[in-house]
């Protein structure tokens, strides 16, 4: 199914929705008295854009807009994704001080802006397109991440985030260009068939490879194009960073899963995958993979910041989610679609405690979290230990079920990866122990007789 | 009585989910958790009556569907290598709730978290298959975790966390090993049983790759390597025994209790239950230096550092490493003699250091310290307390009567048969151990009594409730063995019988 502009819109609907519901805000914004019915009417543009994208599951495969962006089940999951980071992010913004503070017309219009930016960064199958849709999403969280008008780290870590977007993205598009000039097309099925049928200098495309993944891999955060999230992570309103650290980095997954798979690889019949021109990117990111994961773990350890230290472990994810591409195979590839949605909930579920309690606290400093549990808060501090050990990958929770599938789509490959499955587990190890730390934090130390009793969370 | 091991498993997590439900009222707490493991405890008898002595498979199995998409299921029995370990855990927790009626900080989580303990040990003995088994070792983390962090002594947060961490390091080893096992089976599975019946196809080839090629270690060599030291941190094996002494002198003393009586076991019955059947050659080719050699090594090691212990309870800590050298190095000798002597002295060593950290911790709810030097001429200020300890240790020492001596006979008669100079070394440990079990009996309960100390309460009605079943148990299997070791006999000469072919030379 290769459809035209006016025959794509049919298929398009959630799309339009979001696009629908923007205008809404920004006109609202001007004669609406409550900010909250704003938020109220976001929450319902992406529930009816969800729902018009589950119904689209049924729908059959194809193309759409003369091939630009596809429609499969692969990118209504990653669609789905964006809506659920969406509507939990408004919902966390809801409650939030640092939002109560700020412009939130602009704010929630932003917000969709991103998600639809997602929308497209998922679906995308032609190179312009990628990039545009990359684009969109990083313009919009940069403006987001300065959103605090009057908090200096706010303002701070908008500029890094502008100015490692923009060289990672101008990397990324010097090697679509070189991509473009050897294959002479933007779009994946053209490149795929061009990289079949030709033979093309190695160290070229190599390079266009790498570059490439410098874009898509200052989205997914992993080394070295990483330095900009800690920063950003602390500095951005706490609801943004959730949806930052799930969302940004699905949609990163999903565009760099859909241009290195389906784009210049092949699959063979056993679910295995093979790479196309014969350049070793799969080397490439089982490498990356082992150095993020390490350095994450290792960095997150000394953390002051409960936020900051879960950027740190946000880049660790990254890296054990990189796993899943490496090793080439649709298992892998599937336990990284159900490692993002684990990731989503006991993420986001962590943010959600990290920012109730800075709400009554004031920042994130660890010291606010001494003896929580003892100070009128032991629902969220279980909540939170609970979060914090799904994060670690501890059995009865999702996050064990989560790297139990990673663990045995590795495995399963055997041979030199049982190695690369020997460094992932030995980081769980080492990210137990900070994530630890905060439970020790909340549940070991006794609270200072002048730490406020935490009263009236759990909204 | 279909499913009991289910029920045995699952009456204290239902437990532990009411405890948090109930009045925040300490009696109330304290005495439903005595009650809701009252039932497991009576199952396990009921259980040994009906257990099949003569039969070497498992018995009691329950099979279920689980995840079928990863052919997980829900498999529970227990053999022959099981059944001490199940009887001891359903006792060990039941006595431990009294011991714990001491504590008064949260009670409720307290008693939730040490339901779900119970839970998690009984569990591991009782599950066939290995995800099954995986989750019930990691779920007992957590638990241990926090009952020592918080209601632990003044260096808890260290103590707990360095539990976790070692126990977690060895697990992440293990969950990859069980992996590399499940894609070698055809079908797929993570059922132990198919998983001992293809023992055959986990190649013993020797891996091309440095530095395995040197060692001659094949992939059954790598796994098998991978699940001991996931093992070897929970017995606790030298060098990964750090952990130990700190966390049991920091865990209070049900914990500690729970600790050596149970965690401990589990290495052990690891190492019975998936090196042995599922990796014979590795296990052939190994276990003269992983398994007897070492367990000497921890024999004198334990022994050694116990004597030089000021501490009381960590004294007893380091006799655990002692004791459970004698475990490996029994299972390491594939006689009859030695593997039953090793799983029997996993029984014993439960129920004689069990006795051991009641008892510390009896005179450490009265003084408040454990200093062996702070005390002394115990004996004349608490008669019946110094008498059940010192029945506790000699117990422990080996005195033929009670149940130590005849587990330590047995090791080493069968270690004699294979490992003559590993025999030497083990037996001198005796002879430490007698020393600084001696030397503190006289340091601690004879001599001029201490002043402060003149005005003690004797050991009141409740601790002589924890201590008594012990003491019984203790002299009767020393008098009369048969009653545990009927029950291990036939599995344990199966698992020999599967190394034995494999042995070179």
């Amino acid at each position: 199914m290769d459809l035209k502009n006016v025959a794509s819109l049919t298929f398009f609907l959630p799309e339009i929705i979001v696009s629908v519901t923007i205008l809404l805000l920004i006109v609202l914004d001007l004669i609406a008295q409550s900010k909250r019915s704003l938020a109220l009417i976001a929450v319902a543009g992406c529930a009816a854009a969800l729902i018009a994208t589950l119904d689209l599951y049924s729908a059959q495969p194809g193309w759409l807009f003369h091939r630009m962006i596809v429609l499969d089940n692969f990118s209504l999951f990653f669609k789905v994704f964006a809506l659920a980071a969406t509507i939990l992010c408004i919902w966390m913004s809801l409650g939030s001080n640092e939002i109560k503070q700020v412009h939130q017309g602009e704010y929630y219009t932003l917000l969709l802006t991103c998600a639809l930016g997602m929308f497209f960064m998922a679906s995308s199958s032609n190179l312009l397109m990628a990039y545009l849709s990359l684009e969109l999403v990083s313009l919009t969280s940069y403006v987001l991440t300065g959103f605090l008008p009057r908090n200096r780290r706010s303002s701070e870590a908008a500029l890094k985030y502008l100015i490692y977007g923009g060289v990672a993205s101008g990397t990324m598009i010097y090697g679509m260009s070189w991509v473009f000039g050897m294959t002479g097309s933007l779009d994946y099925g053209a490149i795929q068939a061009a990289l079949g049928g030709t033979v093309y200098n190695k160290a070229a495309l190599f390079m266009a490879f790498v570059f490439i993944m410098a874009g898509f891999g200052y989205k997914i955060v992993f080394v070295p194009f990483h330095m900009w999230s800690p920063d950003v992570y602390q500095g951005a309103p706490t609801p943004f960073t959730a949806f930052l650290s799930v969302a940004s980095n699905a949609a990163g997954m999903a565009i760099m899963i859909r241009f290195f798979f389906p784009g210049v690889s092949r699959m063979a019949p056993g679910g295995d995958w093979a790479s196309l021109s014969g350049v070793e990117w799969p080397q490439v990111i089982l490498f990356l993979s082992m150095m993020t994961m390490t350095l994450g773990n290792l960095c997150a350890l000394n953390q002051r910041n409960v936020k900051r230290m879960l950027a740190y472990s946000g880049i660790a994810h990254a890296g054990y989610m990189m796993m899943g591409l490496a090793i080439l195979s649709n298992e892998g590839l599937s336990a990284v679609l159900f490692y993002i949605v684990v990731y989503l909930i006991m993420n986001v579920g962590a943010f959600l405690v990290v920012g109730m309690i800075a709400n009554v606290t004031g920042d994130e400093d660890i010291e606010n979290y001494r003896g929580l549990a003892w100070r009128g808060a032991v629902v969220p501090a279980v909540c939170l230990a609970v979060f914090l050990f799904s994060l670690t990958g501890l059995p009865p929770f999702a996050g064990f079920i989560g790297k139990f599938f990673l663990f045995s789509a590795v495995i399963k490959q055997g041979g030199a990866f049982a190695v690369l499955a020997v460094v992932a587990a030995l980081n769980s190890v080492v990210s137990l122990y900070y994530y630890a730390k905060i439970v020790k934090t909340m549940f070991l130390d006794s609270p200072n007789p002048e730490d406020k009793t935490i009263s009236g969370l759990g909204q | 009585m279909d499913n009991v091991l289910t029920y045995m498993t699952f009456i204290p997590l239902a437990g532990a989910v009411v405890v948090l439900m109930l009045p925040n009222n300490a009696k109330v707490i304290r005495w439903f958790s005595a009650a809701i493991t009252t039932p497991p405890l009576l199952m396990s008898i009921w259980l040994f009556n009906q257990f099949d002595r003569t039969k070497a498979g498992f018995q009691f199995v329950e099979d279920y569907y689980w995840i079928p998409a990863y052919n997980i299921s829900y498999t529970m029995g227990i053999d022959g290598v099981s059944i001490s370990m199940v009887l001891l855990t359903a006792l060990l927790s039941f006595l431990c709730i009294f011991a714990s009626f001491g504590i008064d900080k949260a009670v409720k989580g307290y008693f939730a978290l040490f339901l779900l303990l119970d839970a998690g040990m009984m569990g591991v003995f009782c599950a066939l298959d290995f995800f099954l088994f995986y989750i019930f070792w990691e779920v007992m983390l957590l638990p241990m975790y926090f009952l020592i962090g918080i209601w632990g002594g003044p260096r808890r947060e260290y103590a707990a966390i360095k539990f976790f961490l070692y126990t977690l390091f060895g697990s992440v080893l293990m969950l990859l090993a069980i992996l590399a096992l499940f894609f070698t089976v055809e079908p797929h599975t993570f059922d132990m049983r198919i998983m001992m019946a293809q023992a055959s196809k986990y190649s013993a080839q020797v891996l091309p790759i440095w530095p395995f090629d040197q060692w001659g270690w094949g992939f059954q060599h790598v796994v098998w390597m991978a699940f001991f030291i996931g093992f070897a941190i929970k017995i606790p094996a030298f060098p990964f025994h750090t952990w130990l002494p700190d966390a049991h002198v920091e865990a209070p003393t049900a914990i500690s209790v729970i600790l050596a009586g149970v965690l401990l076991k589990m290495g052990t019955y690891g190492i019975l239950r998936v090196n042995f059947p599922m990796l014979p050659v590795a296990t052939a080719d190994l276990a003269y230096w992983f398994l007897g050699a070492l367990g000497a090594w921890n024999i004198i090691y334990g022994a050694l550092c116990a004597m030089a212990q000021k501490d009381l309870k960590k004294l007893v800590a380091y006799s655990s490493v002692s004791h459970m050298g004698y475990v490996m190095l029994g299972m390491a000798s594939f006689t009859t003699q030695g593997i039953n002597g090793a799983v029997l002295q996993m029984f014993n060593h439960g129920t004689i250091t069990g006795m051991l950290f009641l008892l510390v911790g009896v005179v450490y709810d009265r003084a408040h310290h454990r200093e062996i030097e702070g005390f002394g001429g115990l004996a004349t200020i608490m008669p019946v307390y110094t008498g059940v300890t010192a029945l506790a240790f000699f117990a422990s020492m080996g005195l033929p009567g009670l149940s130590g001596f005849i587990s330590e006979v047995l090791v080493l008669l069968g270690v004699w048969q294979r490992y003559p100079v590993l025999t030497i070394l083990g037996a001198s440990g005796v002879v430490l151990t007698a020393g600084y079990l001696l030397w503190t009996i006289q340091r601690v309960y004879l001599g001029p009594p201490n002043e402060k100390y003149l005005k003690m309460p004797e050991i009141n009605g409740r601790e002589m409730f924890t201590l008594v079943p012990l003491g019984v148990i203790v002299i009767i299997v020393g008098v009369y063995p048969s009653v545990v070791l009927d029950l291990l006999r036939a599995s344990l000469d199966q698992l020999n019988q599967i190394i034995i072919p494999h042995l070179k030379s």
